[in-house]
């Protein structure tokens, strides 16, 4: 459907008066994350951006030797903004998948780790099949590949999706529903947290390849080869070079490069 | 001479004559710019009919229309119920006692003048973490549930703006009106209902046609508290297929409800302005 798109990118273009800024006529190279996912990209309470995809992409901006700026954006935008030109790259925990491939370019992956369950202490939930959860609700953030595996997996389930990771918090310790999921690091970096005093941890899901992909990648406009291949020297450098390990460090207790 | 047919005595020769308008620098932009609109439109078009794509068509309809239905309920039951509401705090607002006055105009303040997503965020979220004190009063039931959350936040909200219609209206049917009726000894009840009514409503139609409006596209932001509606499916379905005609679809299905309660609104205004047709 090539024609379509380009017909697509011509009319949203117009529509939208929106000018499509070209990323090689600039020297800072632009990074768009979400700024809602502690403890990989969030902000701080004076509206810094801080967490592990931070850190790594400022470890591959120095080591690619460019000026890196870094610009929010809400998740469901996030490919769009992308594809408008809005940055040059999306650094924010972005799962390659399929669908998403349709519509950019991935990096090799620079971190995976599998996603889990978590659910208020007193809960009887046991596991994290599709049994165990029957006919309870469950919380996830829409647009994700977590929300894409819940709703093909806990079909006897209710599964609520809620914009962001905050909002499926709150609603966890209100006591509107009774379980939620997402990637193991950050249910973990919650459940340590005061606000996650009423969890715990019950689980994680094996991922599965057609939904979760091989891991989280960093996503750039479809055909800019030359840039992914500058992100892939720069993932392999800081791999070998001992930085990822010391970004690593700071956050997680294993390796989230994975497997 | 010859009469015409208005019978006003004036011949045809003696109508003015047709000005000749001059292609100013305004009028040639103004063409220009409908020109580029119709061009939009038909690219829309084209767009939507070169990118028809049935398996997406066929992939994403169902959770449309559940989610237009949504849209309709919620949309429905808000304003049925807001303009219930809407009459007691319109009466209290016009009260001499500020004791009703006040709370009244308070209640109009805050919902007229924060955002729609505010109250609802506040409802839901706010309202969600003083649970044990809903249990223990047994509103947590209600409050449990985000779809009777959207309801009230939605109510409470035009409520609002319907009673500030309804105030404006009544308050602009001249005050001989009500004299009229009382030097006639009609109690003020059944002045209000068969006079003043009859009248406010033909002030009131449109802008209570417009708060509809305004409730149809401000429902679109109920995805926040996990409702799904039109715009909430839209989302989800863009999510998933990355094709910006899901929107597009969204719009199209929201203009059509627009326009519907459009011509909704002049038939009601025709039937009810009848007296005052020529």
């Amino acid at each position: 459907m090539a024609i379509s798109k380009r017909n697509l990118l011509a009319v949203t273009a117009a529509v939208l008066a929106l000018g499509i800024g070209s990323a090689s006529a600039q020297t800072k190279l632009r990074i768009g994350t979400e700024g809602a996912y502690p403890p990989f990209n969030n902000l701080t309470s004076d509206g810094k951006l801080e967490g592990f995809d931070i850190d790594i992409a400022k470890a591959l901006c120095d080591e690619m030797k460019v000026e890196c700026e870094f610009i929010t954006q809400d998740w469901d935008g996030i490919i769009p903004a992308l594809i408008a030109g809005k940055f040059d790259a999306i650094i924010a925990s972005m799962s390659i998948t399929d669908e998403r491939k349709q519509q950019v370019d991935f990096t090799n992956k620079y971190y995976n780790t599998p996603p889990a369950i978590a659910a208020p202490k007193d809960s009887d939930i046991k596991g994290v099949t599709k049994e165990d959860l029957a006919g309870k609700s469950i919380g996830v953030q829409g647009s994700t590949t977590h929300s894409n595996y819940a709703e093909a997996t806990y079909t006897d389930s209710d599964v609520k999706l809620y914009p962001t990771a905050d909002e499926y918090k709150l609603d966890i310790v209100n006591g509107r529903i009774d379980a939620v999921s997402d990637d193991v690091i950050v249910l973990t970096d919650w459940l340590n947290s005061p606000d996650g005093a009423c969890c715990k941890l019950i689980g994680t899901i094996t991922p599965v390849e057609a939904i979760h992909g091989p891991g989280a990648g960093i996503a750039i406009r479809k055909g800019e080869t030359e840039l992914a291949a500058k992100f892939n020297a720069a993932i392999d450098a800081i791999r070998a070079n001992g930085k990822y390990k010391e970004i690593n460090d700071k956050y997680f207790t294993f390796d989230a490069y994975g497997g | 001479m010859s009469v015409d047919a208005t019978g006003f005595g004036h011949s045809v020769e003696d109508a003015p004559p047709s000005v000749v308008r001059p292609w100013t620098r305004t009028r040639i932009l103004g063409h220009v710019l409908v020109g580029v609109w119709i061009a939009l439109g038909m690219g829309l078009a084209a767009f939507l009919i070169l990118s028809w794509n049935p398996d997406l068509v066929s992939r994403y309809a169902p959770n449309y229309l559940s989610g237009l239905w949504v849209t309709i309920q919620l949309v429905v039951i808000s304003v049925a119920l807001g303009a219930l509401l809407s009459a007691p705090v319109a009466w209290a607002r016009t009260s001499k006692n500020p004791l009703i006055a006040a709370p009244a105009y308070a209640y109009v303040y805050f919902f007229r003048g924060t955002p729609l997503l505010a109250q609802t965020f506040l409802i839901y979220y706010g309202l969600g973490s003083f649970k044990p004190q809903l249990e223990a009063v047994g509103l947590w039931v209600f409050f449990r549930e985000a779809w009777y959350c959207a309801i009230l936040a939605f109510t409470l909200n035009t409520a609002a703006y319907q009673a500030e219609i309804l105030r404006g209206a009544v308050a602009s049917v001249p005050k001989g009106q009500w004299e009229g009726a009382a030097s006639l000894g009609l109690h003020r009840w059944l002045t209000f209902r068969k006079i003043i009514l009859p009248q406010a409503m033909i002030v009131a139609l449109r802008p209570y046609g417009n708060e509809i409006i305004l409730m149809i596209k401000g429902s679109a932001i109920v995805a926040i508290i996990t409702v799904y509606d039109l715009m909430g499916e839209t989302r989800r379905a863009f999510s998933r297929s990355f094709d910006f005609q899901t929107y597009i679809w969204a719009a199209i299905i929201y203009l059509v409800i627009v326009e519907t309660l459009r011509i909704a609104v002049d038939r009601i205004e025709a039937i009810i302005t009848r007296h005052l047709r020529r």
